[in-house]
């Protein structure tokens, strides 16, 4: 019968399900420890400290002991820290051990230390007498009372900021209970004192809050807050429990239990019930006063979840929980909904009777509510046979519906399947489908890795189609920074190791992999496993960490990213001789050059002594040219291009020798003639130079400078037609043209003339022009009527083109004439 | 955005990345709260200009600008004072400079910060912290702007120094960030599953960036890719087109006045309009005209990329065709004719402002290209790349340097010719430099050094620049300047190298130019990248650059070291012709002319005043 263990609580019913017969029966003795057991199902430490319980005084130290919800070992260690007030687990499965001078120390499951932090001077010098670990909205948050009944807090252990909340008025002795209420994004603490309850922030604020009862009320002793920190359970002096709301406005339940023993723990099962607990009898009590009441073989530790509550003894593991609605549905005797007729339809069809036709036809419009409600039955039950008879009965009831989508039902699957899985007794997490679905499966992974169960949580992720960055190679990576902590292996095996698993996986980060390696002093596994890092920008830093600074130079060349090469670069220079660093990079190219061009802009003259020691004479002379340019004497100017020309003579460019040798010259005849004619030469280039002269009319040093420097025919002409047509020296122009044959062409002298607007002039070298190049020249000083004369005497219409293009809008008569001339010679032809 | 209306037309939708910038830009600033004053490099004001309009950084509490001067900050009363800034050190000195003279004034409190663009680099704050404000700094930011979307098909990086600080100074950062700013596009629009490139600094990109997807390590975003190739091509591949002077309109304009990011500064003359003149009694403004040129103005999309020989017809097209408009209304008789004539009437008035402003542009252009000088530089070109006369010392060469012409128009055309010489005799050469020594002084020493360096002069070697104009046609004798049908019309006969390039990888493929390519500097690099079958785009015909369906695949060039306007109205025209088959998007470092190119390799010399004892 399915509801032979059903306890009737009221309208609903209770159910206690066995998950585990524990592994550590006959050797434990739940009596002598202190037991903290983590949510969802997690992992449970146990503290013995005989110092206190042996008749004698002994001095060994007390032992904690961590196993899993099944009751396997999972590690051991001798406590040598201070007197421990209060063990819990965070929600990352840390477990937090509080230590009565307020120092909070974490430890992974594996007993391995973590960190500690304190919670503040006072609660180091005056003792904390309670502590109370607790779900904030921003993690795991712990709360001290001291010895001064002060509450100091902190909302997360990841990020410890401890505040002091309000202090109780008139609060002379410790109070008789209190707990961590957390509502709207504040955690605050309720206090009872005496028959009063007050609830105090950290923002100094507190309130009186004392709820509305019946009974007279001397002390509440005891309180419980629900998973969800909506309801409140109080246990007085008198052995009533009072069942209300947590803002403490509504009550709705006292019930007397007739006893005044304070139960050794009272907490809620859900939210429907509240479950009390003295030694060996338990108590159940419904809001509308019903209870049900459980003895045990021996004491046992609750454990509030969500939805129900762990009950851990000496042999057994069990789970008290609400007989949920859906299922009550189904299995209830003589119940009629849809999912019950179906479930019976399905066992009979199995059963090959035809009384399966029957009850489908009873439920046939709602046969899909009936098939929903047994994949939903299916979640709550913790007994495979009966998830699977459920799950049988929804896939009958499915084959009569047509277009139902199966997404629930595989989902359904889904979800069992895993937490078929991660219950078995080896991996010990009787999670339930509800906890899981408020955990999410991400965490139940990282919560597997955290158990170094890789090959199951890669399988986990493999099985539900867990996209790999954020599954498989995530957990490989943790896997990769486990291997590396394993001293007995040597650097090349793990280093193999990894990669074969890792290759080339994306989203692993061989860089995370190495610092792990790192902070084990491992360097050379390090700088293995960085070898596999992509990422040049994470890879370089921690090379140079390791003082790998000549990796560190290659890797970050190789990646291009020319500031990590510099990253580098200026560290070597920082912790080397220049010699040695100079030494150092001249075989990597890319960073020599990358370290003169820092050199370009911030150390020239170290740029030229590094170009002197390479031998590179044309730069290093090429960097005294640029100098010479800012030496104000005319002597050090002179010097510099010397030096100057020396490197060039060394690199055989006899071009810049030459040339650097008449700058030195150049100099020279300028200022001299500054001083002989005092106007300013400096500065101006050999052809300017010649032209001022000429302009000025200092005929014979230009021609001095000429002969000098060589100046070639053509281009002296040029220079002294314009440099006359600027002075005006017409009539010395004229006789220039007439010098020789122009090896410019006459054309040049119209140039000069038209560019100084001397028409006249113009027009007596035109006269001296080529026939053909008579129309371009009269068009250049603007003569269009003669250039299209000209053109015409030509017989060329080409040329007449070409005046027509010059002609605008103030034209029209010439541009007439062209057209007619244009005409004409048509016609002729 | 109507600002930015014109990104959005083009195959690939560039309006995604600017919007990417903008939100990157908007969080940056929104970090720091508070009243804001931005502090500007000056290089970056254009950029940004194209990015975020002023009223928007208005919305997000900027409430003043100040060009980033060492002269200090002028008084304002902002809670935040945000430097933006490339990552230059001789820009953390101005910076510097600024927040000491700021301690020294004191007053109220301000926060500082800097934003770094493209990227925070160390050498910068070790600058910073050598001049004791590195404290001072409260909050330092990355913005990472590196392709500007200038138009629908184009994006530069605009850094200006790219070419030299590869080429010249070994100094390889831009690259870096040119992969970085490929990434980001892969980021926006899928992995780009073909690459190729040719030359040193592109096989450099594709390795950084292969290595910067493996970075990634598979989370890349799962988009299908929307560029179907990227082809990377150094500008030392193809060094002798940007000395060229560029004959399309959008090139004149460019070699004469200077586009910077898509705006270009004009004399004002030719603008003032019988009417401006009345309403404006000061007469003649002396500020120079701004005009933004790009395809938002219609116009100007139609005349850019036409041979400036073609523009004068299409203008006056034009301008017939609105007179027309415009006349309609005094056809218009019914009511509801005017009302259509009134509903256009904005459209027409647009067109026509946008006429007489390109009326006037194409006047200041002709102005010059009818000029001697432009007019015998031009015959000189072509001259040289025809292959006459390139191994002697050229008259007209000689008679520029006599007449003292502009020192980059002489180096621009003894370049040339040592390119289409397969360079000079070291007679030449020699004379050329000595020349250009005494003509124009020994400062140009090291220019002529670093212009060897860079290889676009050099002694005689391989003569291969005949067999690459042969075998790519680079000669085009019948060009139709109205009515092109080949890419050589954009310099008038000859065709761009690299427009050849890309022309060929599109079809027939690089496989078939193999020799030219060895003959051509730097590795050739191909590279495929895999993508997940999910995400690859459904194809009829597989391996064919011509899909039987008619859907145009989009190839991105990236040119490395810059591209000219012509260059880039060349690959437009590619894209426009029927069996094309290819969009293409084009990326740079940043737009160049032969002015600006040879001014980027250019040491700037002057020395300091003689001291007289």
């Amino acid at each position: 019968m399915a509801t032979a263990d059903w306890n009737p609580l009221g309208d609903v019913y209770f159910k206690k399900n066995e998950l585990y017969a524990m592994g550590w029966s006959d050797m434990i003795d739940l009596d002598k420890f202190t037991v903290a057991a983590a949510p969802y199902g997690g992992p449970i430490a146990l503290y013995r400290d005989d110092s206190k319980t042996a008749r004698v005084q002994v001095s060994t130290k007390p032992i904690i002991t961590v196993f899993t919800a099944a009751g396997n070992q999972i590690s051991q260690m001798r406590w040598s820290s201070g007197q421990v007030v209060k063990m819990g687990w965070s929600n990352t499965e840390d477990l937090l051990c509080v230590q009565d001078d307020g120092m909070v120390l974490s430890y992974d499951m594996f007993l391995n230390f973590k960190r500690m932090f304190g919670m503040g001077q006072e609660a180091k010098d005056v003792k904390v007498l309670d502590c109370e670990i607790f779900n904030s909205f921003q993690g795991t948050g712990i709360a001290v009372l001291t010895s001064t009944y002060r509450i100091f807090i902190i909302n997360s252990v990841d990020d410890p900021r401890i505040r002091r909340l309000a202090e109780v008025p008139g609060l002379q002795s410790a109070p008789s209970s209190w707990a961590v209420l957390n509502l709207d994004r504040q955690s605050r603490a309720l206090v009872a004192k005496g028959n009063e309850l007050f609830l105090i922030d950290h923002g100094g604020q507190y309130q009186n809050q004392t709820p509305q009862t019946n009974t007279e009320v001397k002390e509440y002793i005891k309180m419980a807050l629900s998973f969800n920190n909506k309801f409140l359970a109080l246990y007085t002096d008198s052995g009533v429990i009072l069942i209300c709301s947590s803002d403490l406005q509504k009550v709705y339940c006292e019930f007397n239990t007739k006893t005044e023993a304070c139960p050794h723990q009272l907490m809620w099962c859900g939210i429907g019930a509240v479950v009390a607990m003295w030694g060996t009898l338990m108590v159940v009590v419904g809001p509308q006063k019903d209870w049900i009441r459980y003895n045990f073989e021996s004491p046992a530790h609750l454990v509030q979840e969500m939805d129900g509550t762990r009950i851990i003894s000496n042999y057994q593991h069990e789970f008290l929980h609400k007989v949920p609605e859906v299922t009550e549905h189904i299995f209830k005797i003589g119940s009629m909904e849809p999912g019950a007729m179906l479930y019976e339809a399905s066992r009979e069809f199995h059963k090959g009777s035809q009384k399966a036709d029957e009850y489908i036809r009873m439920i046939k419009d709602k046969l899909e509510v009936a098939v929903n409600q047994c994949i939903k039955a299916a979640g709550f039950e913790i007994e495979t046979d009966k998830q699977k008879a459920l799950l049988r009965a929804a896939t009958f009831g499915k084959c009569f519906l047509t277009d139902y989508s199966p997404e629930t039902f595989v989902n359904m699957c889904q979800m069992l399947r895993v937490i078929n899985q991660v219950r078995h007794h080896k991996i010990g997490i009787p999670i339930t489908y509800t906890q899981l679905e408020h955990l999410s499966m991400a965490v139940m992974i990282d919560r597997l890795v955290l158990r170094k169960m890789f090959h199951l949580a890669i399988k986990l992720c493999q099985y539900l189609k867990i996209p790999d960055q954020e599954g498989a190679s995530r957990i490989l990576a943790h896997w990769a920074c486990y291997k590396v902590k394993q001293k007995n292996e040597d650097d090349e095996t793990i280093a193999r190791a990894v990669a074969q698993k890792l290759g080339d996986t994306p989203g692993v980060s061989y860089c995370d992999i190495a610092s792990q390696a790192l902070e084990c002093g491992r360097t050379d596994l390090a700088i293995r496993l960085l070898d596999f890092e992509p990422r040049a920008a994470q890879q370089v830093p921690l090379l140079m960490k390791m003082s790998k600074d000549q990796l560190a130079l290659s890797k970050a060349i190789e990646s291009g990213d020319t500031d990590l090469v510099y990253t580098v670069l200026l560290k070597l220079k920082n912790d080397m001789k220049d010699g040695d660093f100079f030494m150092a990079i001249r075989n990597m190219p890319i960073a020599y050059s990358l370290f003169i061009q820092y050199c370009r802009h911030q150390n020239p003259q170290m740029m030229e002594d590094l170009y002197y020691q390479e031998d590179n004479f044309v730069e290093e002379a090429n960097c005294k040219v640029v100098k010479s340019f800012d030496d104000e004497r005319l002597e050090d100017r002179c010097e510099t291009l010397k030096q100057a020309m020396n490197c060039y003579a060394r690199a055989k460019n006899e071009f810049a020798v030459k040339q650097t040798d008449d700058q030195i010259k150049l100099l020279k005849y300028q200022r001299r003639m500054e001083e002989e004619f005092n106007r300013p030469y400096m500065d101006l280039s050999l052809h300017q130079t010649i032209y001022r002269l000429i302009v000025e009319n200092s005929h014979k040093p230009a021609e001095q400078l000429r002969k000098e420097f060589k100046v070639p025919e053509r281009r002296y002409w040029w220079l002294r037609m314009h440099a006359l047509g600027e002075a005006g020296e017409w009539a010395e122009l004229e006789r220039f043209s007439k010098s020789k044959k122009p090896p410019v062409g006459l054309e040049a002298f119209v140039e000069v003339c038209s560019k100084h607007k001397n028409v006249a002039e113009a027009m007596k070298y035109i006269a001296r022009v080529q026939q053909d190049q008579k129309v371009k020249c009269l068009l250049k000083i603007g003569q269009k009527k003669s250039a299209a004369e000209a053109a015409f005497e030509n017989h060329s219409e080409e040329e007449l083109n070409l005046v027509l293009q010059k002609c605008g809008a103030a034209d029209k008569q010439l541009v007439e004439n062209i057209r007619a001339m244009k005409q004409q010679l048509g016609g002729r032809r | 955005m109507s600002a930015a209306g014109h990104l959005s037309t083009g195959k690939i939708n560039l309006s995604l990345l600017r919007d990417f910038y903008r939100r990157e830009l908007l969080e940056s600033l929104d970090r720091c709260s508070g009243t804001k004053a931005l502090v500007w490099d000056d290089a970056l004001t254009g950029a940004f200009g194209l990015i975020a309009e002023y009223s928007l950084l208005k919305e997000h509490e900027v409430e003043k600008m100040f060009p980033l001067r060492s002269s200090g900050l002028p008084p304002s009363n902002v809670q935040n004072i945000i430097f933006v800034t490339r990552p230059k050190l001789s820009l953390m000195e101005q910076i510097a400079q600024n927040l000491l003279q700021e301690e020294q004034k004191g007053g109220f409190r301000k926060d500082y910060h800097i934003i770094f663009v493209p990227r925070r680099s160390l050498l910068c704050d070790k600058k910073l912290k050598e001049m004791g404000v590195y404290g001072t700094i409260t909050n330092f930011e990355e913005f990472q702007l590196s392709l500007i979307p200038f138009d629908s098909d184009l994006l530069s990086m605009e850094m200006e120094s790219s070419f030299r600080e590869c080429y010249l100074e070994n100094d390889f950062t831009s690259m870096h960030y040119a992969a970085q700013s490929l990434m980001t596009l892969q980021a926006l629009y899928g992995i780009i599953p073909n690459i190729c490139g040719k030359g040193d600094c592109a096989k450099h990109i594709v390795d950084m960036m292969l290595r910067m997807r493996r970075e990634l390590g598979g989370r890349e975003p799962q988009i299908t890719p929307q560029i179907d190739n990227l082809l990377i091509l150094d500008r030392n591949v193809d060094l002798l087109t940007p000395l060229l002077s560029q004959l399309t309109y959008e090139g004149l304009i460019d070699e004469m006045f200077g586009i910077n990011n898509t705006s270009v500064k004009l004399p004002p003359e030719k603008f003032q309009t019988g009417n401006q003149q009345q309403e404006d009694p000061q007469g003649v403004s002396s500020e120079p005209k701004k005009v933004i040129l790009n395809s938002l103005d219609e116009l100007y999309a139609d005349l850019r990329d036409k041979n400036f020989n073609a523009v004068g017809s299409i203008v006056s097209k034009k301008a017939k065709v609105i007179t027309a408009e415009f006349d309609e209304r005094h056809t218009a008789k019914t009511v509801s004719e005017m009302k259509q004539f009134v509903s256009k009437l904005p459209h027409l008035q647009q067109v026509r402002a946008s006429l007489s402003t390109h009326t006037s542009i194409a006047e200041l252009v002709k102005e010059a290209t009818d000029t001697d000088e432009f007019m015998d530089s031009l015959r000189c070109q072509q001259e040289f790349i025809n292959g006459v006369d390139t191994d002697k010392i050229h008259p007209y060469i000689e008679d520029c340097m006599g007449r003292q012409e502009p020192i980059n128009k002489v180096l621009r055309l003894v370049c040339i010719q040592s390119f289409c010489n397969n360079g000079l005799k070291p007679k030449v050469l020699d004379h050329y430099k000595r020349e250009i020594i005494q003509t124009y002084g020994y400062e140009h020493m090291v220019t002529l050094m670093n212009i060897e360096k860079a290889g676009l002069l050099r002694p005689h070697g391989n003569r291969s620049y005949p067999a690459i104009r042969k075998s790519m046609r680079l000669i085009v004798d019948d060009v139709n300047e109205q009515n092109p049908h080949d890419i050589a019309y954009v310099y008038s006969g000859f065709a761009p190298l690299s427009a050849r390039l890309v022309q060929y990888y599109a079809r027939p493929g690089w496989r078939s130019i193999t020799e030219v390519l060895n003959l051509l500097p730097g590795p050739t690099v191909e590279e495929i990248q895999q993508i997940p079958v999910a995400l690859r785009k459904r194809r009829s015909s597989i391996g064919s650059t011509h899909s039987s369906t008619g859907e145009q695949k989009v190839t991105l060039v990236f040119f490395l070291g810059g591209v000219t306007y012509a260059e880039i109205a060349a690959l437009r025209f590619l894209a426009q012709q029927d069996d094309g088959g290819t969009d293409y998007l084009i990326a740079t470092t940043k737009v160049i002319s032969g002015t600006s190119f040879l001014k980027s390799i250019a040491e700037e010399l002057s020395a300091v005043k003689m001291n007289p004892f």
